[in-house]
């Protein structure tokens, strides 16, 4: 049980390079406080591990728990197309209080992205990609929010930065 | 509520610890998320813990569950132990996970360490490789 499926590709939003280090895959929900907890916590095991690390960021919105989370994964989708997944990741999860469209639909003009991609988005436009994401979670093991896995496999354990490190640095 | 009842689909049975875990997407939340995923198989979802009747009804409105929720109860974890899910000396269901045939059959099940909520990956597995789902399909 629980293998990344399927494996992480240049196909995924990600930071850092795909071959040859370690990489850790987060599934968040942009409407989750936990995952709100775990933001500054994968940045700083970025700033510490540098280019040794690909963070790799996949959609799972508990979208019953979480009215907004669907459309603010949207949002990020959409922005991934102008090339601002990341700004779009981080101002979400710098917000999580305003999530609602209107504030998305903010955001998103200020990070570039324009009005016809931006009613596209309200619309429903970039729903397959967010549930691809979920459902690949769900194949993958994930069992809440946030869920990280470590070169492919599951990591249980607590996912604060100093966590995640040791972690990464028990990597074979 | 008796198994037999729901003889003719395959039914999952979801042992938990307790209701009102402080984790959001926790083992129920994720599973009542995933119930388009649990129906497309024709199975009927029961999630069991040894909380009472009121204490379900609460937590069940709280979080919007659209499965129900048993009360291992009296006998407190009376089921549990039929599946060997009971843990003591602490008093609760494991995380365990039992994947019943149309049949009536225990085909899959798998006990999750207790601070591990399991997802759903193997119950999803469980399901597609149940017999009575293949045969009408080949």
């Amino acid at each position: 049980m629980s293998h990344l499926t399927p494996p992480v590709s240049a196909a995924d939003h990600h930071q850092g390079p795909l071959e040859g280090g370690l990489v850790l895959v987060e599934y968040g929900d942009f409407e989750c406080p936990y995952c709100g907890l775990a933001y500054p916590a994968v940045k700083a095991v970025q700033r510490t591990m540098g280019a040794a690390l690909c963070l790799v960021f996949r959609h799972f919105p508990l979208k019953s728990a979480h009215p907004h989370a669907e459309r603010a994964a949207e949002f990020a989708e959409a922005a991934a197309t102008i090339g601002r997944f990341w700004e779009m990741h981080d101002w979400l999860y710098e917000h999580q209080d305003s999530l609602d469209d209107a504030s998305l639909a903010s955001a998103a003009r200020h990070l570039g992205l324009d009005q016809a991609l931006i009613d596209a988005t309200l619309r429903g436009q970039y729903a397959a990609p967010v549930n691809q994401a979920f459902r690949s979670g769900v194949r993958s093991g994930v069992n809440g929010t946030p869920c990280f896995f470590i070169n492919g496999l599951r990591h249980d354990g607590p996912w604060d930065a100093d966590s995640l490190l040791a972690a990464l640095r028990r990597v074979p | 509520m008796q198994l037999s009842q729901l003889r003719g689909r395959p039914v999952v049975l979801v042992f938990y610890p307790a209701d009102w875990s402080p984790v959001c997407g926790d083992q129920v939340a994720l599973y009542n998320e995933l119930l388009p995923e649990f129906e497309a198989f024709g199975a009927q979802l029961l999630g069991i813990s040894v909380d009472g009747v009121w204490c379900h009804a609460a937590f069940a409105k709280d979080r919007g569950l659209r499965f129900p929720l048993l009360a291992d109860f009296e006998p407190k974890g009376a089921i549990a132990r039929q599946y060997g899910a009971y843990q003591e000396p602490e008093g609760f269901c494991q995380r365990a996970l039992v994947v019943i045939d149309a049949a009536g059959i225990v085909r899959w099940s798998y006990v999750s360490p207790i601070g591990v909520n399991p997802g759903a990956d193997g119950i999803l597995s469980a399901l597609e490789q149940l017999p009575s789902r293949a045969s009408p399909a080949r």
